[in-house]
């Protein structure tokens, strides 16, 4: 019952009456996995009230829940069937109480949605569908519940599961069964109806077990976010929970952002049967590192070759559940796993209707209850990972005054570009930190990055260097130098009679293309676009070019072919 | 990973956030198997310091065994303790029979209060369960106390993604409940694999255990042969009787727990 077995976690969701409260009592009831002393209460309080047996009394313990026959706030409470333990959440179905739902929700591997047969698909049959996509809940069984008000038909139970699949479906929710029950008179619940001999699938408690935990999570990339660190005695630990991959002593690891490397030197542990050489995801652990540099919490642990990624700016997808409305530039304090960093929200892309699905572009707030795409901007850099790839690491709350307020996923990088492969390498790559050009070093004080820069000039610096005719070449040049302006984006053009009269005069040979690439980089540096017309040059020299640039931030161009301007600003728009 | 150890883990967790966000911290302990667990997790969590003092409200009716046990424990593991009585209550001379909610309400939960009040608590971290009784089933992991301990249970803030509650205004506090996601038997189930020592009033003496620990003229031992963990965890398996029904202030009222617990009652 304890430590052999497993435990599943599952939440019920669906529209208030539609019965989630009385399944949950029903299973624990028909399971067995009630004390004496909580149906003897239940029974004491609905013989003082003068009603019949309320199964949802067993979970809306409030006077509140129980006087007004509604679920406020969320409960947790355990079963056990044959195979394993259940930890089932009830979730309200209220829309004022969708903070309560999500609380419970949250902490679910699956979940049961419930539809009323009688009352069919309502509001929050789909926005709690919506939820769960959002949360990333994907083992979802539909009940359709109180067939006996339907006299167990088979056509409108059909009806119901072709029209709600449909719905589902458009949110990448894929129900593993549709269960027609009566939560109430206990049919489909435990075993098969004989009232409904046409269904052919599983009881509520067999589909149950036919649910899985979610495995895999070691075999992930390592992110072990830092949560504290601790000087009790002599030992530095590092201490936080892995929220995937696994580490070993000895192992190598980049401590993000920053960059620093170093290698795990131990595995701390206070008793003996505690004492690992290697940890796994899930486990809160302590470590100490052979280099101590100074880490602090919000810092993230990974492989050196499979770091998080890092940004100010990111898209997503959020549920705002705040008393005031969200709003655009207004400030919030976002927590993503230990980081808490100051955000605004940079774009409202669009407001979701949860419930139609229907969305509308131009908002500048997004009220209580409703779903938005939204782009959301960081004070300091945050690292993540996109919620497809890591859901634990690619997922986080604001916070409002003192209140959470709203909680979302990412859903990838902020850009105006198309995502072509190839970009999405690109941007991984400009989001790792960039080394600076060497200058000399301050003594105090942190010196201004690339980054910074760029951010400020809302662009990405690039170095754009014209091939064909030089003609042609100047021609694009000047247009294009224009063309960028006139986008708001600072670009200026270089051309290599200038430069070579001006600066290198001395210069002979091939060096001079080092040179006007050197130059071109420390302009690159400030978060410039800086487009060259550089004359006719060889393959060779061009590669050379590039590798000095860098190839990322290096953009051929040729001057006579047709181009789209819009194109350059997608490869320049790179918000950082 | 097993059952066990995602629960630890999950409270090692719990205990490290709540050690990062409150600069003043204390942790309850009623000497019962629950906040002794909790005591093991905390030292496991801080590797062997457990680096917040211990609070203990005394009602002065506790088990005369449970203060001896408090005061040679907290001895031999050089445990910072604080321990609290409502003087004033004592004096105008507050007992159970001024009504079992009402000296509650005094000896613990005022006393309670008034440990905040004057070590200025940010954070109480509880033993409590969600699996005890239906108030606490309902809690969040980070709970919000008003300054007169008031909890505003019809309207609890979200609470999802592990990201607690950590931001309200000075004067309220915060209760962190690291066990809420445990079970009894997960509990004993622990106790037993970590070897953690416990006070022998939970094992069986002349065929009665206590299964709950309170105050002696409000908790009540069950029937049981019970002497070892093994039995506990036998007996507990097969039981239909609920864990707190020897604790007589839960009978009082439907909704004993709930109004108790609004005032800010543990």
């Amino acid at each position: 019952m304890t430590d052999k077995r497993d435990t599943l976690k599952i939440v019920v969701v669906g529209h208030v009456d539609h019965g989630k409260s009385t399944l949950i009592g029903r299973l624990l009831y028909d399971t067995e996995s009630l004390p004496e002393g909580a149906i003897a209460k239940v029974k004491r309080i609905c013989k003082e009230k003068g009603k019949s047996f309320e199964y949802a009394y067993l979970l809306d313990a409030f006077e509140e829940e129980q006087k007004q026959g509604i679920t406020i706030d969320t409960t947790q409470i355990q079963f056990f069937t044959q195979q394993r333990d259940y930890v089932i959440i009830d979730a309200p179905g209220h829309k004022e109480f969708l903070k309560n739902m999500i609380s419970g929700a949250a902490n679910a591997e699956a979940a049961l949605l419930i539809i009323d047969a009688h009352e069919g698909i309502q509001e929050q049959s789909k926005r709690h569908g919506y939820i769960l996509s959002l949360l990333g809940i994907k083992q979802v069984d539909v009940l359709v519940n109180k067939m006996d008000l339907i006299d167990y038909s088979q056509a409108k139970f059909d009806q119901i599961k072709a029209e709600f699949n449909n719905f589902l479906s458009t949110l990448n929710v894929h129900p593993q069964q549709y269960i027609p029950v009566s939560a109430f008179l206990g049919e489909n619940i435990t075993t098969n109806s004989a009232k409904m001999a046409w269904y052919t699938g599983e009881p509520v408690l067999r589909a149950l077990d036919m649910l899985h935990k979610e495995r895999g999570l070691a075999e992930k990339p390592l992110r072990l976010p830092i949560q504290d660190v601790y000087k009790f005695d002599d030992r530095r630990i590092i201490a936080g929970r892995l929220e995937t991959g696994c580490l070993s002593v000895g192992d190598k690891i980049l401590i993000s952002p920053g960059g620093k490397t170093t290698t795990v030197k131990t595995i701390e542990a206070w008793v003996d049967r505690d004492k690992q050489a290697a940890v796994e995801a899930g486990q809160s652990v302590g470590i100490t590192v052979t280099d101590e540099f100074f880490n602090q919490r919000g810092e993230y642990i990974s492989r050196v070759a499979n770091p998080p990624l890092q940004a100010k700016l990111f898209k997503a997808s959020l549920v705002w559940l705040g008393k005031h409305d969200l709003l655009q530039n207004q400030k919030y304090k976002l927590k993503l796993t230990t980081q808490e960093v100051e955000c605004e929200i940079y774009a409202i892309e669009k407001v979701v209707d949860a419930a139609s699905l229907d969305s509308n572009a131009n908002v500048q707030r997004v009220k209580i209850n409703d779903v938005a795409e939204v782009i959301i901007k960081t004070k300091q850099v945050v690292c993540f990972d996109d919620f497809s790839d890591n859901q634990s690491t690619g997922r986080f709350v604001l916070v409002d005054g003192y209140d959470v307020s709203g909680g979302g996923i990412i859903t990838g990088l902020y850009t105006a570009a198309k995502t072509p492969a190839a970009e999405n390498t690109e941007f991984a790559d400009a989001h790792k930190p960039v080394a600076p050009i060497a200058r000399l070093a301050a003594t105090a004080g942190k010196p201004l990055v690339r980054l910074e820069r760029e951010q400020r000039l809302r662009q990405k610096g690039r170095v754009i260097w014209l091939t064909g005719s030089e003609e042609a070449q100047f021609n694009r040049a000047v247009s294009l130098e224009r063309e960028l302006f006139d986008l708001e984006k600072q670009a200026y053009y270089l051309d290599r009679q200038t430069i070579l009269d001006q600066f290198l005069r001395e210069s002979t040979g091939d060096d001079w293309i080092a040179k006007l690439a050197d130059i071109a980089k420390i302009l690159l540096d400030t978060g410039l676009i800086v487009i060259l017309a550089s004359g006719t040059v060889e393959r060779d020299q061009l590669e050379k070019a590039r590798a000095i640039i860098g190839k990322h931030d290096f953009l051929e161009i040729d001057a006579e072919a047709a181009g789209e301007v819009g194109e350059l600003t997608q490869l320049t728009d790179v918000a950082v | 990973m097993e059952h066990l150890d995602r629960l630890e883990a999950q409270s090692i967790f719990i205990l490290r956030e709540a050690y990062k966000k409150f600069g003043k911290l204390g942790m309850l302990w009623s000497i019962g198997k629950d906040s002794t667990v909790l005591l093991w997790l905390a030292n496991k969590a801080f590797f062997g310091h457990c680096p917040f003092p211990l609070i203990h409200v005394d009602t002065t009716y506790k088990i005369p065994d449970m203060i001896a046990y408090r005061d040679r424990l907290a001895a031999e593991m050089g445990l910072e303790l604080i321990v609290h009585r409502n003087e004033t209550g004592l004096a105008e001379g507050m007992g159970p029979e001024r009504g079992r909610l009402t000296c509650c309400k005094a000896l613990k939960t005022e006393a309670l209060q008034e440990v905040v009040l004057k070590y200025q608590f940010e954070g109480l971290i509880l033993g409590i369960r969600r699996d005890e009784e239906g108030s606490r089933s309902k809690e969040r992991v980070f709970s919000e106390r008003t300054k007169d301990a008031e909890w505003d249970y019809t309207n609890q803030p979200p609470e999802f993604w592990d990201q607690f509650k950590t931001d309200f205004p000075k004067g309220n506090h915060i209760r962190v409940h690291p066990l809420l996601h445990w079970n009894e038997l997960d509990i004993w189930a622990y106790i037993k694999r970590e070897n953690i020592p416990l006070i022998d009033l939970y094992f069986a003496k002349d065929g009665k255990r206590y299964r709950s620990l309170g105050c002696w003229p409000c908790t009540k031992p069950i029937a049981s042969n019970a002497t070892t963990i093994d039995a506990i965890i036998k007996e507990l398996e097969n039981t239909s009787v609920s864990e707190r029904a020897g604790r007589m202030q839960d009978q009082e009222d439907a909704y004993a727990m709930q109004k108790l617990r609004k005032d800010g009652y543990m």
